[in-house]
């Protein structure tokens, strides 16, 4: 199952919630506002890191282009749209909206 | 041509404190675009306006914002113009601003920094809030 997030985890509680559900191992896509879990410095750097021992974690490259991202917290892997195609032909999508 | 008698009676109209409430982060709502649209409209009324960013608002003031990929247009630098339009009063809350990794050398305007305990004095004094 693949597990998409398109929510700021500062206002939303969906990226919570999700890394309550998935299994080990699951992939979690962060996409549209989503993507703000994975840059450095906030609040919820220390939950993403944690979350990274866990579950294979993807950002949406043109999100994070698109909000000013420069760089996201190691660990985290950058896909362009071809590799979120990869990753939603690999896995079931699981959109956490 | 306008009516001199109508220029008078509009003077005398009592001014409102509004303030713009900005929460939202840009690109994956509207808000931040809509708050824009309308701060720019509201500006020619001649009103005491200001505006707040705090929360994930902070995020729409962001310097280095490129949503070309996601077919959006870039409305960030925008915000640039509302002292020029009578939105001298821009406020940014501080714990926004550092639970976010972030400090005003990020941000593409020139803000004041306010806390929490600031910006809800600020709110009390509104007579109008306009969130968004």
């Amino acid at each position: 199952m693949l597990f998409t997030v398109n929510k700021s985890p500062f206002l939303f509680g969906h990226l919570d919630s999700c890394l309550q559900y998935a299994i080990k191992d699951t992939p979690i896509l962060l996409i549209e506002d989503g993507v703000y879990a994975a840059s450095k410095g906030t609040s919820y750097e220390k939950k993403l890191k944690e979350a990274l021992g866990k579950f294979e974690i993807y950002a949406l490259g043109p999100d994070l282009k698109a909000r000013g991202i420069a760089s996201v917290i190691d660990g985290v892997k950058i896909v362009d749209y071809a590799g979120f195609v990869d990753l939603a032909e690999k896995h079931n999508v699981a959109p956490w909206i | 041509m306008a009516n001199p008698e109508e220029i008078e009676e509009s003077s005398d109209e009592i001014v409102k404190k509004m303030m713009f409430v900005m929460r939202k982060a840009p690109h994956g709502t509207i808000n931040p675009y809509e708050g824009l649209e309308v701060m720019l409209i509201v500006a020619a009324y001649d009103q005491d306006l200001s505006a707040v960013f705090l929360d994930d608002g902070v995020y729409a003031i962001k310097k280095g914002q490129d949503p070309k990929e996601i077919g959006v247009k870039d409305f960030s630098t925008t915000f640039r113009v509302l002292p020029g339009y009578g939105i001298e009063k821009i406020y940014v809350e501080k714990e926004s601003l550092e639970n976010r990794g972030l400090t005003v050398e990020d941000l593409l305007l020139e803000v004041e920094v306010v806390d929490k305990s600031e910006v809800t004095k600020l709110m009390q004094e509104q007579d109008v809030l306009f969130p968004f």
